[in-house]
């Protein structure tokens, strides 16, 4: 029943000159998991994906990807960063086929592709805006479509949804169960809400407090739709929030 | 639209007050003499006899303009074409930057129409040693701005870039050029308006044509209408560049001002 690792870390420890982050932090991720990621804020969750795409060098440790060291040019990865990365140079059909372009995905597929994900973000009709002409939460969508366009087989998401208002959080969190069951994606979700990582996952790794080390990995066997005000949900939460309990 | 109409109004207001006030010292009460300052009615009146009237400094409005716009675009097009991949290149490579920066820092504070007696000396009064002045002056803005312009990208374009796999060189066409734009064609704009001000400079002290040329010919004539219609065509035409390079600007850079 287990499938491939997909995401191995090994002894991760990153320190910024004195300071600490990640402390021998080990864990892996079977291809396909939800994985949520929570953690107190300055624990180096976003020091965890940024070591992991290579914008940071690690301190000793290792991490891999389907077995071999992190290649941006080979493995096929995409990393939704906590601050708004749409360029506002481009319209939100040229945004969302960014990462396409880079891949060298020719015209015509690349436009199959942008058309398949502005649909399901529900962005089609703002295909010709530009981002400054766009909400906070239409934004979230464009960048969150730009890394489904690439059909990537790990996609990275660094509290992707912590600046929007709970509707459309919620919105939101459906989209993406949406597109994650329907393409069968590694997906890293990193979040400091406990609600939406039990709603979304399929596990949860607790982070602790700096210097940082896993505090325990949950399981998360909830039924989808979940219901956050199922008997089931609640108790998942109010287990995870007592581990969590750093203050 | 109703405040817009009304600031064109009071834009309105003062330039025919100006002229109303200008009227009426030289017209009517003639406070000077016409052969000192001439009123707006005759310069008008030089302004189109000169279309076609060589005299009388030797070439019409029209020759005149050309020649000037021809030295101009020539030096702006060349500072355009060098000083912008320059700044590109200083602000991306940093090996480049340390390279190309004592050069420049050296160059930079030396006036376009400094070098105005060395360029004659060199070139001659012809078109070359303008197009070489002019090119100076518009040159550094270009640098400048450009450079500035690359380094306003932001860390996080540049990671989406390389997470989906882009090198060095694709962040710098995708990334770090479309950011630039805005501030590229702001010192493209600069640059217009200084090569267009050394342009007549230069024109002042070595010339045989020009705009430049003709309103200091017409000093020594004593014809102060062709002078000042001179000036008027001078402010027209600048005015004129700097409008179209803003419908390229307006197309060129896209999603509004975001450096
Ligand atoms: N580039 C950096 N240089 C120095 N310190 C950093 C850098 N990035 C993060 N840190 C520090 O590492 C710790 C973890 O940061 P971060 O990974 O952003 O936390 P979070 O879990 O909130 O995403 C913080 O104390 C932060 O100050
Ligand atoms: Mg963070």
């Amino acid at each position: 029943m287990e499938s491939k690792v997909k995401v191995k870390v090994t002894d991760l420890t990153k320190c910024f000159g004195d300071l600490l982050v990640l402390d021998k932090v080990s864990f892996d991720v079977r291809e396909g998991e939800f994985l949520c990621v929570v953690g107190p804020t300055g624990c180096g969750k976003t020091t965890f994906l940024n070591s992991l795409t290579k914008l940071y060098d690690i301190t000793s440790g290792e991490i891999l990807v389907n077995g071999e060291s992190v290649d941006l040019m080979r493995h096929n990865i995409a990393y939704i960063f906590q601050e708004n990365s749409t360029m506002p140079w481009l319209t939100v059909e040229q945004n969302v086929g960014f990462g396409l372009g880079v891949k060298r995905v020719s015209d015509p597929q690349r436009r199959e592709m942008v058309e398949d994900v502005l649909d399901i973000v529900g962005l089609g009709k703002f295909r010709d805006y530009y981002p400054n002409q766009l909400s906070m939460s239409m934004l979230q969508r464009v960048v969150i479509a730009r890394a489904f366009a690439t059909r990537p087989e790990l996609l990275l998401m660094d509290e992707p949804y912590g600046q929007l208002d709970i509707e459309l959080r919620f919105r939101l969190e459906d989209e993406l169960v949406k597109l994650w069951e329907k393409t069968g994606t590694t997906v890293i979700f990193i979040t400091h809400n406990i609600e939406e990582a039990v709603y979304l996952s399929e596990n949860i790794l607790v982070l602790t407090n700096k210097p940082t080390t896993i505090k325990k990995r949950v399981e998360n066997r909830l039924g989808r739709p979940r219901n956050i005000a199922d008997p089931g949900f609640v108790a998942l939460r109010n287990q995870v929030t007592e581990l969590i309990k750093w203050w | 639209m109703k405040k817009d109409r009304r600031y064109l109004l009071l834009s309105l207001l003062a330039v025919s007050t100006v002229l109303a006030a200008w009227w009426l010292a030289t017209d009517i009460l003639k406070l000077v003499p016409s052969t000192t300052f001439p009123s707006p009615v005759k310069v008008l009146r030089t302004l189109v006899i000169k279309f076609w009237d060589p005299n009388p400094d030797g070439a019409t409005l029209p020759q005149h303009v050309i020649a000037s716009l021809q030295v101009s675009l020539t030096g702006y097009l060349m500072g355009v074409f060098i000083g912008v991949p320059l700044g590109i290149c200083m602000a991306w490579f940093t090996r480049f930057d340390w390279f190309a920066r004592p050069l420049f820092d050296m160059l930079r504070p030396i006036p376009g129409i400094a070098w105005i007696p060395l360029m004659i000396i060199l070139f001659g009064i012809g078109v070359m040693s303008k197009a070489m002045v002019i090119f100076l002056s518009s040159f550094t803005a270009c640098v400048v701005n450009s450079y500035s312009g690359i380094k306003q990208t932001k860390a996080v374009h540049l990671w989406v870039a390389r997470t989906f796999g882009a090198g060095n060189l694709e962040m710098l066409f995708k990334i770090a050029i479309p950011t630039s734009l805005p501030l590229v064609l702001t010192g493209m704009r600069v640059a217009l308006g200084s090569s267009w001000s050394a342009l007549v400079a230069a024109e002042l002290l070595a010339s045989t044509q020009g705009l430049g040329f003709m309103i200091m010919q017409c000093r020594g004539l004593y014809r102060p209408d062709v002078i000042i219609a001179g000036m008027i065509t001078i402010g027209s035409v600048g005015a004129f560049l700097t409008w179209l390079l803003s419908l390229l600007e307006r197309r060129v850079v896209k999603g509004g001002r975001f450096s």
